[in-house]
């Protein structure tokens, strides 16, 4: 993939003023301040990824360049001349095109319709409908999509709104590109394809700035990086520089060593089995979680890794197989059966499926844990017992800000998910299921994660990680099992798990899976 | 458990140490009275002009039988407000709490005049018939909304509609007379210790709630399915049977509402009720109850139905037509969720 320095036309300006820059900007909020006398600039042609752990600073950065915000200090500059915008319209007019992870598109209106909304082909209020079309063909060849332009959005595919998302960005002259987390809900292929899309995008001249978690994506796809860390600029580099070790500390300030816990796995007795599972996405699928270990289960999107989980906990409908917990078999699953049996389940979808977040923190952490932590005596609350065990969690887990009153969409990612992990652990249950337990959320919070499942593991717990992250399944994981359209297609185990051995069962390209484990594994 | 790992602050340029915002000296008066008006909302601030007006326009307004009869009046609405927010809490809505009173009206009526038997057992049997009227309307609604999906505001629209039915079918349209005198003398108009019997009760009904709200984890499950259904049913509380507690309750308290209107106007009636739909609806609002479900306090909700009590007792005191009257108390509800919407989009 291209990683050099930015390809604009030589010779069509001597000195080519940056696109976009910025200088000492600064926001301030009541109580904080959220950016800091922040310098950057962007180059036409140069793909310009932000770092930074939550509340580093990106999301102002981009609220203010996006003209959802107004900065406090400091000033833009657009091809070397001072600009003045506070509106998302006036950005728009300006060039800046900003895709927020929280897609504008309507999911009951068409491709095309969502792509013209606003400015529909047509004159005097009526809409030109026949040219719909060939106009929405035109802007998602441009994304190199094949999406039907008629397609109601809803129907399709996040990847694929994603794509519509983008290709609605860069109608009309959008000159620089702002895309917060692009690959934060897509699969490896997904994100591969996007990330082409995005060197092919820089290659037509378009500035753009790319905000990413995945620090493994930032060789693919930048020319330069810029970290920030509270509020402040702390380095730019080339990405030649930009090793993802140095990346990590200049975010977090800590060393990268111990990202992933070392451990010995000594397995106990088999706590979850599953037996021939199938499903509406499963396909006979078996699989064992012995106490003390950590299973992982690889996948791409789609290819089931999920649906396990959540058939085990009742929240997906399962039409044969059975599940045994503990020894005991769980015929008909259903999340209170669940729970009751010591299987607590992790959903992926945090803001979903897990939190509410108009309620307190405190709330979040005791919700159907309340009598496990010793809260509740025949249907009456202790409330100073609830506040008692949610403060002891969130000094355990390290929460910030360590208030548990305040209301939970208050808090960053990181420290929702530890919520929802506290939540668990009150209940001592023998069996943790997680499903994408560290999307979206910043270093800092997922090295308290994995150091929290390791810790689980140690004390005998056993411990199912599902997760698209494949750095993490190889650095955690003691078997991993490798999914692939609803099967499993592939059991390694110990010295097995390598990134090309995972990678190669991906696509279902394999002999089918190793038998269960007999006894302990490696 | 959790060991972190040192905080060690490597080699970076730039300290990080951040400079708290400045904050000014003290915070000036007007951004204090907006913090709490934030917090509370304009309610309070609303009911205290609101009385310093009538008090000013009409001195009979704050004499002790004015304000008594302010009680009196409220409670019916107390009582179905407080019915109204607990299904506002898990995100539902009661369309049919009107028809419950009426229904419970007629089929309490209907009992204690055609009963047979000492006084108190006759009464006692209307009163459970009145409540048993509120579960089986509990029953229907959440058998709708929880089992077939049926979205609440259909569901109790349908059900209002059943209801209203019933009781014009039972009472052929007529009011139901022959009630035992002393279920009117003493649930209608009588007096405990120098309070109202409806006014005693529905403050016993609204402790009881404030105790299940929030000291109970039944409590907690209903603004938790309020606030995320889907989370509830992870975290693994029952949905459905919160739900179904919750409809009947919400039934129930409407009942007794109907039971003690009964009392008040001497019979049953098939046309009782009806504008309770709206109202407990605008002062659950008032009150700071969320639309959306997981949000309400019942302090606030409590304050809701005495400022549209006073507001309509105060209007009558200072003779403003009845038409009128409707008019301002549309535009308060509407005001109201306004000033909801602008609090939640400015947090």
């Amino acid at each position: 993939m291209t990683a050099v320095a930015p390809t604009a036309e030589p010779g069509a300006d001597p000195v080519p003023a940056a696109l976009l820059q910025v200088e000492s900007l600064g926001k301030s909020f009541p109580g904080v301040r959220a950016l800091d006398d922040v310098d950057l600039d962007v180059s036409a042609g140069e793909v310009h990824v932000l770092l930074g752990e939550n509340g580093a600073g990106k999301s102002t950065l981009i609220k203010i360049l996006a003209g959802v915000q107004k900065a406090t200090t400091g000033r833009v500059l657009v091809d070397g001349r001072d600009v003045e915008f506070d509106t998302p319209r006036q950005a728009k007019a300006l060039g800046i095109s900003t895709i927020f992870q929280e897609f504008s598109l309507v999911p009951t209106l068409t491709v095309a319709e969502n792509l013209f909304l606003g400015h529909l082909p047509g004159t005097r209020g009526l809409v030109a409908r026949h040219r719909l079309p060939a106009l929405a063909r035109e802007a998602l060849a441009r994304v190199e999509a094949d999406i039907p332009p008629g397609a109601v959005v809803a129907t399709l595919p996040r990847s694929a709104q994603q794509l519509v998302e983008i290709a609605k960005g860069l109608l009309g002259e959008a000159r620089l590109l702002i895309l917060d987390e692009p690959t934060a809900s897509l699969g490896n292929r997904e994100s591969q394809h996007l990330i082409e899309l995005v060197r092919a995008l820089a290659g037509q001249g378009l500035g753009i700035i790319y905000i990413t978690h995945r620090l493994q994506e930032i060789p693919k796809v930048a020319d330069r990086v810029t970290v920030l860390r509270d509020g402040r600029r702390i380095a730019t580099l080339p990405v030649r520089e930009a090793a993802e070790g140095r990346l990590v500390e200049l975010m977090t300030g800590r060393s990268v060593e111990d990202l992933y816990p070392t451990r010995q796995c000594t397995p106990g007795p088999a706590r979850l089995t599953v037996d021939g599972l199938t499903g509406p996405e499963l396909r006979d699928v078996s699989i064992a979680v012995h106490a003390g270990e950590i299973v992982g289960i690889a996948g791409l999107l789609g290819s089931g890794k999920s649906a396990v989980g959540r058939s085990c906990f009742g929240l997906d409908p399962m039409r044969t197989g059975h599940v045994t917990v503990s020894g005991t078999p769980f015929p008909r699953p259903s999340p209170s059966g669940a729970l009751r049996r010591g299987l607590v389940y992790y959903p992926s979808d945090r803001r979903r499926q897990g939190l509410a977040l108009n309620q307190s923190l405190t709330a979040n952490i005791t919700l159907g844990s309340l009598s496990a932590a010793g809260a509740v005596r025949w249907g009456a609350l202790n409330r100073r017992q609830e506040r008692r065990v949610a403060d002891e969690y969130v000094g355990r887990l390290s929460v910030r800000p360590s208030d548990p009153g305040r209301r939970t969409e208050l808090f960053s990612g990181g420290n929702q998910q530890k919520a929802l992990l506290a939540r668990g652990l009150i209940r001592d249950a023998a069996v943790h299921v997680f499903d994408e337990p560290t999307v979206g959320i910043d270093i800092g919070a997922k090295a308290d994660i994995y150091q929290l499942m390791a810790d689980l593991a140690e004390a005998g717990k056993a411990v199912l990680l599902i997760s698209s992250d494949l750095a993490e399944v190889l650095g955690m994981a003691d078997r991993v099992y490798v999914m692939h359209e609803g099967q499993v297609v592939a059991h390694l185990i110990g010295e097995e798990i390598t990134e090309s051995a995972v990678l190669t069962h991906f696509f279902g390209t394999s002999e089918t899976s190793t038998p269960l484990p007999g006894g302990a594994s490696a | 458990m959790t060991s972190l790992r040192s905080t060690t602050t490597s080699a970076t340029p730039v300290a990080p140490t951040m400079t708290p915002a400045a904050r000014g000296p003290a915070r000036p008066l007007r951004s204090r009275v907006l913090g709490a008006v934030l917090k509370n909302g304009l309610l309070p601030l609303l009911l205290l002009a609101m009385v310093t007006v009538f008090a000013i326009l009409e001195p009979r307004f704050l004499s002790v039988d004015n304000l008594t009869n302010v009680g009196r009046q409220s409670v019916y609405l107390l009582l179905i407000t407080l019915a109204q927010m607990v299904l506002l809490l898990c995100a539902q809505l009661d369309l049919s709490v009107g028809a419950t009173v009426a229904l419970t009206s007629v089929v309490t009526a209907m009992v204690m005049s055609e009963a047979s038997g000492p006084t108190p057992v006759v009464i006692l049997l209307g009163v459970l018939a009145g409540i048993g009227i509120g579960v089986l309307m509990g029953l229907l609604n959440a058998f709708l909304v929880a089992q077939l999906k049926v979205p609440s505001f259909m569901a109790t629209l349908g059900s209002t509609s059943i209801a209203t039915g019933a009781a014009l079918m039972l009472s052929k349209g007529a009011p139901v007379i022959g009630l035992p005198l002393p279920f009117l003398d003493v649930f209608g108009t009588g007096s405990w210790l120098g309070v109202p019997v409806p006014v005693a009760i529905a403050v016993l009904f609204t402790l009881v709630l404030y105790g299940v709200l929030y000291w109970t984890s039944f409590g907690r499950s209903l603004f938790a399915v309020g606030g995320n259904q889907h989370a509830a049913a992870v975290a693994g509380i029952r949905v459905k049977a919160v739900l179904v507690s919750a409809f009947v309750l919400c039934s129930v308290l409407t009942a007794i509402a109907g039971v003690l209107l009964t009392a008040r106007v001497a019979s049953g009636e098939a046309t009782l009720g009806s504008s309770y739909v709206l109202l407990s609806i605008a002062a659950a609002v008032l009150g700071g109850t969320s639309l959306f479900g997981g949000e309400g306090r019942l302090g606030m909700v409590v304050l809701g139905v005495l400022f549209i009590g006073i507001l309509s007792n105060g209007m009558n005191l200072v003779h403003v037509s009845s038409y009128v009257q409707q008019l301002v108390i549309g535009a308060v509800l509407v005001l109201a969720v306004a000033v909801d919407r602008v609090k939640a989009t400015t947090q």
